[in-house]
């Protein structure tokens, strides 16, 4: 574990142990419940929260310098503390993730910044130890770029959508790719979305302590604006289009364009027996096989493993994609045509 | 196939396996990886595990196998099934393959078989005989083909080592026995990656994905600082080559480019593609449980070797890959195409009956060309 100091801690409180943290400080929760001045940490926890699940970053008190440093420091890593507490007590997961993604936002600032520092070398060491420990990717400085090597690049950019990150788009030299501080820090912002939301999972969920109980209930209340209703229109993608336009006519579709198609079908609930007669135009077809590769993708035969379609991504790479305007930046042809209502 | 045929092919191939053993190239880390086999009319066999030589030797002998393939992966337990073998890592293939290249020769080379009334004939779309459109497509691949095959493994050489950082040394260049090659990079930073990885890489070594502004073409103001140099590694450079020409072009055809806009500028990214990417199969780097033809096996879809290449350049697989024997064999042809074998004319051949040596029958028989008379 890093050891960190005061100011590293509201920065990045996720990195610090809550229970030896307010044990240091001489609290107990049951005091933050009782004790009117450490009560409206509890209102700053919750407004914590109300941000995040707005989609926002929570704007630390560390930027701007409107108070003293020694006040506003304990009082950041309070009100992330007690954010936690309460989301634990509410149980909401939505308001948990959402909470983790805009932390890793928060925390991605500072990394940025401190890795961009010139003046300090040890603010950007200590940036450069939390992406190296937490997530091992191998961070070196080389002039003005930050490079890291491929292999630890490509682990966490194939999260990523955007045409930007991938490898073709980036700057790649002798087996390793060159970013800048933003992009170092922007390549990780999922994972540590994942491991402050991994940390709060795992940790324990206390009995309600009195004088959280107004919060609680008000998360509550604010996850319900999250319950969205979607339809489908039950057209299939331009993909799926394609590889059975092919097979009608008798040609041939390669065998990633068969795999595609019939994992597509199964998970639209289609059984077996419905989707054999769909190859039966094939050039190569015979009915034993192809009964047995589909008992396979369904999960029936073999290993048990039920394979799921591909990804556009992937399909893109395999030739098989033929996106259309309405694909509307799906991500997988089985979300082709689902609209939020 | 026909039993004769069958019974024909296993002998020729038992008799290679027998005096060329030291031809196939264990692995490293044999026991580690999963092999498999096809026997003549038959399906797969996979899941095995090998310890050694010996114990590969024996496979060969009992069984006298169509094929044989090895993963490129490692696993704990090569033997058990897919999601309990505990996957460790695996090398990055390529394959290269000439009907992958879109070669104007391959018309002339390519012979359709109807599987509906077994007619053979030149390259068409509907059988000529019957109208069936369930036509086998079947290649003698020219000096061509396997010329613009070693082009591309000469583009992807040269991007795993400079852009890659890969030993030249870690890159073992095969035959793959058929139409083109295979590459082996063992010992690289991306043995462990998975298949979405490998997919990224798949579309950088293809050049497939770009955007404009990697190539300096930006959407909203657009200027000439951001476009490449002719000395920049990688992409950069390549496309600057590739598009630009020379040096001296290269003011001018910016000023083109920053004129046509960005949409044309994407147009041209897919014909750079086109051009300087390297057509490899994706699906192959991208799977990493495959289990992929043995270097210094037989390859039955033309009974020549899958085999190590010294030297690319001067590589020539209808003479260095057909190890079987020179015995005279009668056989049934129907081979409307010229081909050559160990320096020897074989072909056309219209339903006749002739004798040619055994590595030209075999040959023959595999491409369903020919049958024992």
């Amino acid at each position: 574990m890093l050891a960190l100091g005061q100011d590293e801690i509201a920065k990045y409180p996720f990195l610090a142990d809550a229970g030896q943290y307010l044990k240091d400080k001489g609290f107990t929760l049951e005091q933050f419940g009782t004790d009117p001045d450490l009560k409206q940490l509890i209102d700053k926890a919750f407004n914590r929260i109300q941000v995040a699940a707005d989609g926002k970053i929570y704007k630390s008190d560390l930027i701007g310098d409107q108070v003293s440093k020694e006040a506003a420091l304990p009082r950041e890593v309070f009100s992330f503390l007690l954010a936690i507490v309460l989301l634990k007590l509410s149980g909401i997961h939505t308001l948990i993730k959402r909470f983790a993604l805009a932390e890793a936002r928060r925390a991605e600032k500072f990394l940025e910044k401190d890795l961009a520092t010139i003046s300090d070398e040890s603010k950007k060491q200590l940036a450069i130890r939390v992406i190296n420990d937490l997530f091992s990717v191998q961070v070196e400085k080389l002039d003005d770029y930050f490079v890291i090597p491929i292999s630890d690049y490509l682990k966490h950019s194939i999260n990523f959508h955007e045409r930007e990150w991938k490898l073709i788009n980036r700057h790649v030299e002798n087996g390793r790719v060159f970013l800048t501080p933003h992009e170092t820090v922007r390549l990780i912002r999922k994972e540590l979305g994942t491991y402050i939301n991994s940390k709060i999972i795992n940790a324990k969920t206390p009995t309600m302590i009195s004088g959280f109980e107004d919060s609680v209930n008000k998360l509550v209340l604010l996850s319900k604006k999250f319950i969205t209703f979607t339809v489908t229109t039950g057209e299939y993608p331009p993909c799926i289009k394609h590889a059975i336009e092919v097979l009608e006519k008798g040609e041939n579709l390669p065998h990633s364009g068969r795999f595609m198609l019939a994992t597509f079908l199964l998970s639209k609930g289609q059984s077996v027996e419905q989707i054999a007669p769909l190859f039966k135009n094939a050039p190569d077809y015979n009915e034993r096989v192809t009964l047995y590769q589909l008992n396979h993708l369904a999960g029936s035969s073999g290993s048990g493993t039920q394979y799921s379609c591909p990804s556009c991504q992937k399909l893109k790479t395999q030739n098989l994609c033929f996106a259309t305007s309405e694909c509307d930046n799906i991500i997988n042809p089985l979300q082709f045509g689902k609209k939020r209502k | 196939m026909q039993e004769a045929d069958t019974k024909f092919l296993e002998d020729s191939f038992k008799k290679y396996y027998f005096e060329h053993f030291d031809l196939i190239r264990v692995p490293e880390r044999t026991s580690e990886r999963e092999f498999g086999y096809q026997k003549f009319n038959s399906g797969m066999t996979r899941h095995i595990s090998i310890k050694d030589d010996k114990e590969l030797h024996l496979l060969f002998m009992q069984n006298i196998p169509s094929d044989v393939y090895c993963s490129n992966a490692y696993y704990s337990f090569p033997n058990l099934q897919m999601n309990e073998k505990d996957w460790k890592g695996a090398d990055l293939i390529f394959d290269i393959d000439a009907k992958d290249l879109n070669l104007s020769c391959r018309k002339n080379h390519t012979i359709s078989i109807c599987n509906e009334c077994n007619d053979i004939s030149k390259n068409s779309e509907r059988c000529l005989k019957c109208n069936s459109t369930k036509l086998e497509k079947k290649s003698l691949p020219c000096k061509n083909c396997i010329d613009s095959s070693k082009r591309e493994v000469s583009k992807l050489s040269e991007i795993l080592i400079n852009d890659l950082a890969i030993i030249p040394k870690n890159i073992h260049v095969y035959f793959s026995g058929n139409e083109g090659f295979h590459v082996y990079v063992y010992d690289s930073q991306f043995q462990q990656i998975g298949s979405r990885e490998r997919s990224e890489l798949v579309d950088y070594i293809m050049f497939h994905g770009t955007i404009p502004e990697t190539f300096g073409m930006k959407k909203f103001k657009p200027n000439r600082s951001s476009f490449p140099d002719f000395n920049e590694k990688g992409w950069r450079g390549k496309f600057s080559k590739q598009v630009f020409g020379s040096k001296s072009n290269r003011s001018k055809i910016i000023s083109e480019l920053l004129t046509n806009g960005y949409s044309s500028f994407q147009k041209t990214l897919v014909d750079v593609s086109e051009k300087i990417g390297v057509k490899i199969d994706p699906n192959v780097t991208m799977d990493i449980h495959r289990i992929f033809r043995l270097p210094g096996s037989i390859n039955s879809k033309s009974g020549l070797t899958k085999i190590f290449c010294r030297d690319l350049s001067k590589f020539d697989p209808y003479n260095e890959a057909s190890f079987l024997s020179d015995n005279s064999v009668e056989v049934f042809a129907n081979c409307p195409i010229e081909f050559k074998l160990k320096n020897k004319k074989f072909g056309p051949y219209t339903n006749e009956k002739i004798t040619i040596p055994t590595f030209a029958a075999v040959y023959m028989i595999c491409k369903k060309l020919a049958t024992i008379a």
